[in-house]
Order: structure tokens, then sequence, then C-alpha cells
């Protein structure tokens, strides 16, 4: 079995739109978003949910009155200032807690404990084309790089229980925790990039991370038709790093309305975008790797 | 006063908006990059790197010598980043938080704080105004450090213009924190619209203020509006969808150089968005 990622560093160059795309083209497969952000996938699959399970990462402090004498060294020994001492009993300020658990564990009279946080849920849901592992994370929690690992785990299980050849992710942008915890174990990273200042600088940096995990990256450039230039200085970027370039996609306003309908390119009456990107995911299922 | 341009789904147009207030408040502005994982800002913005400052954040240092195999700093260690192995310790900068736990736990004196650089913050000057930006070190996987000490930057008698990152996870709400409101840049599609409603649900949750810009509006549907009303939220501007304007981005043109008949939209924004 093996696992593809769909990254690019900028948010909005198509990660979400190809994959959706791939996961229709392609067979026995399963697919996960590890976006889990602002998942966006479902919205293209039509899943039907089967599974949801609570996702608990880290602590979360309760203060009790009862025992606690107001000394106030949980607020001192909080470095995220998430403890106020200011009217005698501590309480926690939103938001700022990182769950380290030091004032629990420095509390001389043992009045503060540590629950298990509730940071957002996972599905397991059914698509016509494979089943779809999915997540929320709750606003403003961490811990994404957590739910990630669990989702994938329950993916790559999965595909091994139904003998899935490919398991396809949908990445997140950036290059930070989510991105290096979706990343890690990967067989390849298909990067989508567009031919602008913040897409070539972005698609660099990421570029640059999957380097240092040694995962083999090919990139795809999306709307390249927009500046031609750019896109060629992209491709010339990759020639040099060894980044083969297995497709380019140009600018067409089908994309959106199509989007618009909650559905993928392959939908469209007009066949030229659909099959360009059957020709892209052509070369990247026939690769071995 | 701090306005934040956030959005929920990633490829909105917060950096492009975000450069538009500055430029348009000229030398009233601070504009800082808080999308420190992907910062951009700079690319719109011809200028160059004035100054640049490492930003660290504190890791524990193990001396072995000390040490009596007590195993209690590994045990508090709720992010996994200490790893005992009777008396040797193995940290895991990596995943460190720098909560100080495991330097508070320790009976020996056998850790000690060390600086581990995540990234630095660079300075420079493209107009009027001082463009702060926040730059993780690729393959470091905590922005939030960052993100806190590119705030410091902001200036108390200034109108500071944060672009923050996208999602609404903690790089997003450490981005907001504290500003007096937050311009969402949302696309009428979707995907914009289910990610516009998480950054709504998270900002409430954090009592700040906000508005909608919709971006790339090609004047089709009423996804957003239906939202924005149903939701009691300003719709502020409508930027339409232009290839002009497209073109003008990916080559570094920034929006009131592609588009300057808009400046007179953003001023009359900036004079809502105060006022309130």
């Amino acid at each position: 079995m093996k696992e593809i990622l769909i990254l690019s560093g900028k948010g909005g160059t198509g990660k979400t739109s190809l994959t959706g795309c791939f996961a229709q083209l392609s067979s026995n497969a399963v697919f996960c978003d590890c976006d889990v952000d602002a998942s966006n996938l479902h919205l293209l699959l039509a899943p039907e949910l089967q599974e949801t399970e609570e996702f608990y990462a880290g602590w979360t402090p309760q203060f009790m009155e009862k025992g606690c004498t107001q000394c106030g060294i949980c607020e001192k020994v909080c470095r995220f200032k998430a403890i106020s001492c200011e009217k005698g009993f501590p309480r926690q300020l939103p938001g700022l807690c990182e769950g380290c658990g030091a004032c629990a564990d420095h509390c001389p009279t043992g009045a503060v404990k540590l629950s298990p946080r509730h940071c957002g849920r996972r599905y397991r849901s059914q698509t016509p084309y494979g089943t779809l592992f999915h997540a929320e994370l709750f606003p403003g929690e961490e811990n994404s790089g957590k739910l990630i690992a669990e989702l994938r785990r329950a993916a790559r299980a999965e595909a091994e229980k139904t003998d899935a050849g490919l398991l396809i992710s949908d990445g997140p942008p950036g290059i930070g925790c989510p991105v290096i915890s979706s990343m890690s174990g990967v067989d390849l990273v298909v990067a989508v990039t567009e031919p602008t200042p913040s897409g070539f600088h972005d698609f660099k940096r990421v570029a640059e991370l999957a380097h240092q995990f040694e995962i083999p990256v090919q990139l795809i450039i999306n709307k390249w038709d927009l500046n031609c230039e750019l896109s060629e200085m992209i491709a010339e970027f990759c020639r040099g790093r060894n980044i083969p370039e297995i497709g380019r996609i140009p600018f067409d306003p089908i994309f959106s309305e199509c989007l618009r309908k909650n559905r993928t390119v392959l939908s469209a009456s007009d066949p030229s975008a659909a099959l360009n990107i059957k020709n892209i995911w052509q070369k990247i299922s026939s690769l071995t790797f | 006063m701090k306005i934040a341009v956030a959005s929920g789904k990633g490829g909105t147009g917060k950096t492009t908006v975000a450069v538009a207030l500055a430029e348009t408040l000229g030398a009233r502005a601070v504009l800082l990059d808080c999308d420190v994982e992907e910062p951009n800002c700079h690319l719109f913005l011809q200028s160059h790197i004035e100054s640049s400052s490492a930003v660290t954040v504190m890791v524990p240092r193990f001396h072995q010598e000390q040490c009596t195999g007590c195993g209690r700093c590994a045990k508090v260690c709720r992010f996994n980043a200490i790893a005992s192995l009777g008396k040797r310790q193995l940290i895991f900068q990596e995943l460190c938080h720098s909560c100080g736990n495991c330097l508070l736990s320790c009976p020996a004196d056998a850790l000690t704080e060390s600086t581990m650089e995540i990234g630095r913050i660079h300075r420079r000057t493209p107009g009027a105004f001082p463009l702060y930006s926040g730059e993780l070190q690729v393959g470091h996987a905590l922005s939030v450090p960052l993100i806190r000490q590119l705030k410091e930057m902001c200036e108390d008698d200034k109108i500071n213009i944060l672009d923050a990152p996208p999602g609404t996870a903690c790089p997003m709400v450490n981005s907001v924190r504290g500003c007096d409101y937050v311009i969402l840049v949302t696309e009428p599609t979707p995907f914009g619209l289910h990610d516009l409603a998480g950054a709504v649900e998270t900002l409430r949750t954090m009592e700040i203020p906000c508005g909608i810009i919709i971006n790339r509006d090609e004047g089709k549907g009423t996804l957003i509006e239906d939202y924005a009303g149903q939701n009691k939220l300003d719709i502020l501007m409508r930027i339409p969808f232009s290839r002009k304007i497209a073109e003008g981005y990916s080559a570094a043109c920034s929006l009131l150089q592609s588009a300057p008949e808009l400046k007179e939209k953003f001023s009359s924004l900036l004079e809502k968005v105060e006022a309130l």
C-alpha cells in the first residue's frame, strides 16, 4: 500500500479540487483529508457518514476551591500566562493553556486536577469512490498533529484491511506541525503550485521540508498560463532539484463553476480540463515507488 | 488599534487585503505578517530587509553528571519531548513547548535552560509604513511562539494590520487574539463559505467583532450574502473577479497597483472599522 500526499505550501492553489478528481479517478484507494483545520474534501465526494469518534488530546486544568490555599503558585509556574489568581482563587484565561500540567504538578495541596481535553472529532464516511477519513478540529485548538496522526492510522488500517493499493491524502497549507504530521512516512508528495510570487515562494519551502524528510516530490503547475514566464522559472527550479513536473493545468473558469456546485471538473460537459487531469492521474498512478 | 485579516480557507486573499489596507493607511500603519509558515506580504512590497532578529524558545538542556535517574522529567512532560533511559534523558527539542515543567520537577538540577532558534523576524520599510515578517525555519513545527514575539512589534499609536495564517487553529487564534476587529476574506464558493463559518465561530468564542470581504466576486449567487444575513455580519466590501487583478498578482503587483480605483473603497472600510 502506497501513500500519496497532496501539498502546496500556499493555500488556494487547488489541492482539494485536484485531490477530489484523483479520488474519483482512482480504483481501490482510501482517502484522507489531513486539512483538519479547514477540511473541504468531503464537500466534493458526497460522503455518507458511518462512524464518528471523539478526539481527546492533551489536558485541561480544573481548579477546585476546596483545598486551595490561594498561594498563587499555579499562576507563577504557568509560562503561558493562562492562569489568573487576581481574584483570590485561580481561574483559567481562555485560549492560552497549552496543557503542560505544571499547575497541577506543583500545586502544594493537589487542588488542581487535569482532565482530558476534547479537541475535535474524526469521521469515517463511505463515498461512491472509496472510504474517506476526515476530521474537524474545534476552533482554537492545537493538537492538530495528533489528530492527523490518528486519522492517518485509521485510514492506513482500513487500507490494509481492504487490501487497497493506495491512500490518497489532501494536505494542509503551510509547513508547520499539521504538514509535518501529514508528511511523515508518505511515499510521495504531489505538490500543486501556481505561477505567482506567493505560490513559488511557498512551494520552495514545502519542497525543502519534503527534502528534509527524504520524500520524493512531483509537481503540478495549476493556472500555468496566468504567467508563462514564472511557470518556466518554477519548472527550471524543479529541474535543478530533481523534482519531475507531471502536469500543467491552464487557468479555466470551469473549475470554479464546478466548485460552486460541489463538483469536480470531471463532471463538466466540456471534457478538456478533465482529460488533462486524467493524463496527470495516469502518470501518478503508474509510478512505481 | 489592531485589525487582523483572516479567512478560514487558504488562498482567499488575506495577504492581498492586508497589503492594500497598509498601503491605504500609509504612515498610520504597521503591517505584521503573522503567517510565519509562509509569509508573503513582502513579495508585493518592493523593499529589502533592514534588520533581522532571531526568535528563540526555551528548551531544556540535560546535564548527565547531576542526573539521579528518577525519570520525573519524562513523566511530567505532556508533549513527549523527553525520553528517559535510566540516567540518560533524551530531549526532543522540536516537540518541546517550553513550559518549563521538567526544570521545575527535577530534584537534582540536572536540567537547565537553553535556547533554540525557531525562526526570524525581518523588518522592512516598503513605503510609509514598516513591515515585520515572521519566518519560521523550515522543519520546525510550532509557529505560535514566533507569532507571539512578532506581535510585540505592534505600535500603540498606529493602526496595526496583522496578516493572519489560514485556518482556525492556534496559529490563527494567537494572531487575532487581542485585536480590536477581524476582517474575514472569503470567496463565493462552498469551500470559502464552509471555512468562513468556522472562522466566524472561532471569533465569536473569542468575542472579537468581525466583518466580511468577498474576493473574486462574480456577481453570481448569494452564497456568502445569505450566510452574512443569517448571522448579522457586515459585508464590508466586494473585490470583483478580474483577470487583470489575477495577472497583476502573478507579476508581484499589489492590489492597489493593479486596481487603484479600489483605494477609495478601502478608505471607507477603514473609516467604518475605526468608528466601531
